[in-house]
């Protein structure tokens, strides 16, 4: 069964998919626990504005913050293509189901990039 | 003495039926029977006209699979102790065509299986004179689990993503070809890898686990799969960032 | 082509839902629905961005949006399934990656550990930095 080579995305896409589970793991629950949970609830006062800016202003936390939206979105792009490929039987629309996934990824993450590069210019 | 009922999948297409039904067999329920012991039973004293596939009763052959109680199992090592009081559901292995009865249709595995190439591929084959090649216990370490695959199949059973896509390569035959090219002895990392890295390859796969958790052999496939698809992704980012090197 | 015999043959079709026929593959749906929460929180995350850039009155309008109930069970939800994902995947990380350090390999105990060192590493860094500073 030898059939001729295809060129296939599929390799970058499954690792930016691990890069972004990754992060997504590793940063996500403490921050979704603070602005999530603790300060609304409360039990954690809310950061000082002034400080919760300059920490943003700074240029390493914007591009830590578009790498970590990038990613998680590709992430979550990948993972909901093949959960509704494969628990509505739709593996036939692959190509459809990956445009809109990886389409709105893509856009989350330009939007995130035009954010990150403008809102504190 | 102790009976247990064995519900037992007939497909009969030579009389005509067009789908499996279920048939009820009183078997005894001895501790030392395993669903296979109950199923010879059957074969041998209630109805011969039922089909299955077994051979050495030791979870070794690997031609004893069938669906109990709706978990792909080796009917050798399945005691009906452990399924008692019973009734026992016994079906053919899941996604696999039916041929008859208990036994399912293996093609489409075997293909897959040889497509992976799994056996030894050197650039240079040493001349027999030179000897073996030779193997530290560390480097039969690397492979070893994954060799202790028997063709079973009960992983393909498991397997969801199969079930709804019979083109993905599936577990078992993804673990054999790692093992392959774990094995310090083997030179077709590159010819395995191109393979697997075809869109039917290791890319469907979800990490769902349910192979490994039913292999009666301790193998993580689910594993393999994931180590090779790091494998074939770095060989895809080499290639984009290194074209000349690619062959 | 296939032959009158294999014209025979009874070709199974999943379910529909097969998901809900075993716990282990329904477990393995939530795992992977818990990439919409993922996805979700990145859009708080950026409004959280967005707020702050615009000035303290939006900052605190976007608190004041948070610490809504409906916000705020939306958000428990959300944890629990960001939790389900971090979980999952540091405990698969030792079967997927083979990790080496100077040519031996890392028994996967020890993988784990790591993975979990560091994200209590990363959690008490993040915390530090937006909360304690």
């Amino acid at each position: 069964m030898t059939s001729p080579r295809r060129v296939t995305p599929e390799p970058f896409v499954w690792l930016m998919f691990s890069a972004g589970g990754v992060v997504a793991a590793l940063i996500l629950p403490v921050l979704l626990v603070l602005f999530g949970v603790a300060i609304p609830l409360g039990w954690v006062e809310a950061p000082d504005h002034a400080h919760l800016l300059a920490v943003l202003r700074h240029p390493l936390t914007r591009l830590a913050l578009f790498g970590v939206c990038a990613l998680a979105l590709v992430h979550a792009a990948h993972r909901l293509r093949f959960t509704v490929e494969h628990t509505f039987r739709l593996g036939r629309y692959d190509p459809a189901i990956a445009t809109v996934t990886y389409g709105a990824a893509a856009a989350g993450a330009a939007a995130a990039a035009y954010l990150l590069l403008t809102a504190f210019g | 003495m102790d009976q247990i009922t064995l519900r037992v999948a007939r497909y009969r297409p030579d009389d005509e039926e067009t789908e499996p039904v279920l048939v009820d067999y009183d078997v005894p329920l001895r501790p030392d029977w395993a669903v296979l012991d109950g199923l010879n039973y059957i074969k041998d004293e209630l109805d011969g006209t039922l089909s299955y596939r077994w051979s050495c009763r030791m979870g070794i052959c690997g031609s004893c699979g069938m669906m109990v109680d709706g978990e792909p199992k080796l009917t050798c090592a399945t005691f009906l102790v452990d399924l008692a009081p019973g009734p026992v559901r016994i079906e053919p292995l899941a996604n696999f065509p039916v041929i008859r009865d208990l036994i399912v249709d293996l093609t489409d595995f075997m293909h897959k299986l040889s497509s992976v190439k799994p056996w030894l591929i050197r650039q240079d084959e040493q001349p027999v004179e030179d000897g073996e090649y030779l193997q530290t216990p560390a480097q039969l370490d690397e492979f070893k689990q994954f060799s202790m695959c028997i063709n079973c199949m009960l992983c393909y059973a498991a397997c969801p993503v199969y079930g709804l896509d019979g083109s993905f390569v599936g577990p078992a035959a993804i673990a054999l070809a790692h093992r392959y090219d774990l094995d310090s002895r083997d030179e077709g990392d590159r010819q395995r890898l191109t393979i697997l890295a075809q869109p039917d390859g290791v890319w469907d796969c979800t990490f769902v686990g349910e192979c490994s958790t039913a292999c009666p052999k301790g193998v993580d496939p689910a594993g393999a799969i994931q180590q090779a698809k790091l494998a074939a992704a770095q060989e895809a980012m080499k290639s984009l960032l290194l074209p000349w090197r690619s062959r | 082509m296939i032959s009158p015999l294999e014209a025979r043959y009874y070709r199974r079709r999943m379910p529909l839902l097969w998901w809900a026929h075993r716990r282990s593959y329904a477990i393995f749906v939530l795992r992977e629905l818990s990439s919409a929460f993922v996805a979700l929180f990145i859009v708080e995350l950026l409004l959280l961005v967005r707020a702050t850039a615009r000035g303290p009155a939006a900052y605190e309008s976007f608190l004041d949006t948070m610490a809504h109930p409906a916000m705020i069970v939306l958000n428990l939800i959300a944890l629990a399934f960001v939790l389900l994902h971090a979980i999952t995947f540091a405990n698969l990380t030792p079967r997927a990656m083979i990790v080496r350090l100077r040519g031996r390999r890392v028994p996967s105990r020890v993988v784990l550990a790591g993975v979990y060192a560091g994200w209590l590493l990363v959690t008490a860094f993040l915390a530090w930095l937006l909360v304690a500073a």
